[in-house]
């Protein structure tokens, strides 16, 4: 890893991608590159180990069999904790937003989690499948958020973290709130490329991990019709 | 036949015809949903007394099926759904309209496998392929291997063709008696990283693979594309000139020519045949307009959009998205497509989702320009070639503009 390259590791790509989950990648690299910030993806495979000193991190969504054996193997691997203990920023969404909490459900049992987000999952009966929209936590000063949600879990937030957003639209954790942060973590329901939906998120994850407190604009023409056009779809604008 | 299906199929016949009359679509559902409203049994009663070859998996079903029946009519008259039409109501209208034929050969929706089956006891089912297709509606990947699985380890008779390139297919596949497998290559790997049966890796070294913790591995296949032709069972190779385009079609060829081999079509006798096909359900029709030639290419997933670039000529191409029930609504997929390779060309976009494209085109720093319409993009390229490359219903919203183009 180059020091002065903003180092992205897609975790997992084998076991965490579905859903287009590759666009979180690509979405930070672009908005990184058109401001002329040098950026070194990666994308590392579960039988690999995970660089502990690279600045973002993003976990993807994936069915039941893949998402407990990425917990499994990111508990042994140890790297992510100590990347998150060093300043690291983390997305993960749908699954691997699960897979970061005290546990979850996947293959019929209760799986422990990577408890870096106070959140516990479990299964709802039914699949929830539609846009989602939401409110995002004001400290976060973000504009609302927009996304696509497709999963049968529920969950539980804990003292540890506060939402992501209040739900206008959709589901979410419970259908009143959606995804959870804590410092540098974030995770959602909004599956797949969230942050090309949500280039505000993808900024803030650039701001935490080159600590600059401002960006220089990027011309979002496309993304700002696109969520106008997704939010009233949703009924949320 | 009893006589309720003999209504039933009358009425079938005449609903079709009606709804083709009406401009309404081709009639390949319409009719065979009334029909199975008399008569439940109308598919079972149809497919008595044929030989039947179903064909199922996520892309590539309505050209091998095309293909198929092409080669299978050196044999006699072939009844077929080739408007893709491909759940029990089109395979109901394809039968009752078809007549009395000795054989038969169906597309089949891959969550239909299993029903379709049991209604048509076929003397072959070839699988091509499984890959992520529309997944906020239909089951994930390994979910339809599973299920695959189950419905073969009931029905030991059934002869099987299957992607031996397809570590998913094999899986579904490996443990039936009569057992043919056909190499088409694959280009999209993204969903077989990880094995269904054991959960381990799955390791590649060029055209083979193997999981890393049980016995699932490639199977040698019998069938095998190698340069612009097919290597049958006795090792011969034949040249395959097919009227459609890409190297995704000479795959679906040789998944043709293994499906009419066990009714005992001889490769000479079916090589020629599959010439013969010129488009399929408007698939690669070229159509002039206002001094354009006009191509209509169908991506749906991202396995189809990679094997669409390889087809598409390098001239102006209009994409169109839409996310109408029948392409699902998640649009997420657009981030799982390479679009790069259009970056030297002059690209339009238009449908019901263009915005979600002209970001994932921004994201991919492939230049476009946005069009309204069809009509639109057609003033807004110079004359000359045209390719479209859409999904499901932007593809038949143009293609009704283009007058219901075959
Ligand atoms: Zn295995």
């Amino acid at each position: 890893m180059s020091e002065s390259a903003l180092g992205i590791v897609w975790i997992y790509p084998d076991l965490l991608s579905t859903y287009g989950d590759r666009g979180n990648m690509l979405v930070l690299a672009h908005r990184a590159e058109r401001r002329g910030i040098a950026v070194e993806p990666m994308l590392v495979r579960s039988d690999e180990p995970l660089p502990a000193t690279a600045d973002i991190y993003l976990v993807g969504g994936g069915e039941d069999g893949p998402q407990a054996l990425a917990a499994q193997r990111l508990t042994a691997d140890g790297n992510l904790l100590r990347a998150v203990n060093q300043g690291a920023a983390v997305l993960a969404v749908c699954a691997g937003y699960q897979l970061l909490g005290t546990s979850f459900h996947a293959k019929g049992a209760q799986c422990p989690g990577l408890d870096l987000l106070d959140v516990t999952s479990d299964r709802t009966g039914t699949r929830v499948v539609g846009e989602l929209s939401g409110d995002v936590d004001p400290r976060l000063g973000l504009p609302p958020l927009t996304g696509f949600e497709n999963h049968g879990g529920r969950t539980r937030l804990g003292p540890g973290v506060a939402p992501l957003a209040l739900v206008t639209a959709g589901f979410g954790n419970d259908g009143h709130t959606e995804g959870a942060w804590r410092g540098k973590i974030l995770g959602s329901y909004a599956h797949g490329p969230v942050l090309a939906r949500n280039p505000a998120i993808a900024d803030l994850l650039l701001r935490w991990a080159t600590g600059a407190d401002s960006l220089a604009p990027l011309d979002d023409t496309w993304s700002d019709k696109l969520r106008a056009e997704r939010l009233a779809a949703a009924g949320a604008a | 036949m009893p006589l309720r299906a003999k209504v039933a199929t009358s009425v079938s016949r005449t609903a079709a015809a009606l709804s083709r009359a009406a401009g309404r679509g081709d009639g390949a559902v319409i009719g065979g949903w009334l029909g199975l409203k008399i008569d439940p049994d109308l598919l079972r009663n149809l497919s008595a007394g044929r030989a039947i070859a179903l064909v199922s998996g996520t892309n590539g079903k309505t050209t091998t099926t095309r293909l198929a029946a092409a080669a299978l009519s050196a044999r006699g008259p072939v009844a077929s759904n080739s408007f893709g039409a491909n759940m029990p109501s089109g395979h109901t209208s394809a039968l009752a309209g078809a007549g009395v034929t000795p054989f038969a050969v169906l597309e089949v929706d891959e969550h239909y496998l299993a029903r379709v089956i049991e209604e048509t006891h076929p003397h072959v089912v070839s699988l091509l392929n499984l890959s992520r297709d529309q997944l906020d509606r239909t089951e994930e990947v390994a979910m339809m291997a599973q299920m695959w699985r189950t419905v073969f380890a009931a029905h030991p008779e059934i002869h099987v063709v299957a992607n031996a390139d397809d570590p998913m297919v094999v899986w579904a596949a490996m443990h039936t008696t009569h057992l043919t497998w056909f190499s088409p290559g694959q280009r999209w790997l993204d969903d077989s990283w990880v094995c269904p049966g054991c959960g381990s890796g799955i390791e590649r070294d060029g055209a083979q693979w193997w999981c890393t913790g049980c016995a699932l591995r490639r199977p040698p296949a019998q069938w095998t594309v190698e340069d612009d032709g097919v290597t049958d069972p006795r090792g011969d190779w034949h040249l395959i000139r097919l009227q459609l385009p890409g190297q995704v079609n000479l795959g679906n060829a040789a998944a043709a020519l293994a499906t009419a081999a066990e009714f005992g079509v001889r490769p000479l006798e079916a090589v020629p045949r599959l010439a013969t096909v010129a488009s399929v359900a408007g698939r690669y029709a070229k159509v002039e307009r206002d001094g354009r030639t006009i191509r209509l290419l169908l991506a749906k997933n991202p396995a189809s959009w990679l094997e669409a670039f390889d087809m598409a000529e390098p001239a102006p191409t209009l994409l169109s998205i839409n996310a109408r029930i029948a392409d699902g609504f998640d649009t997420s997929w657009l981030y799982d497509v390479d679009f790069s390779p259009l970056r030297d060309r002059m690209v339009l976009i238009t449908g019901d989702r263009a915005y979600d494209l002209a970001v994932r085109l921004d994201v991919n720093d492939v230049p476009f320009r946005y069009v309204g319409t069809f009509s639109e993009a057609i003033q807004a390229t110079p004359p000359g070639r045209l390719e479209v490359i859409a999904n499901y219903t932007a593809f038949q919203d143009i293609r009704t503009e283009l007058d219901r183009v075959n």
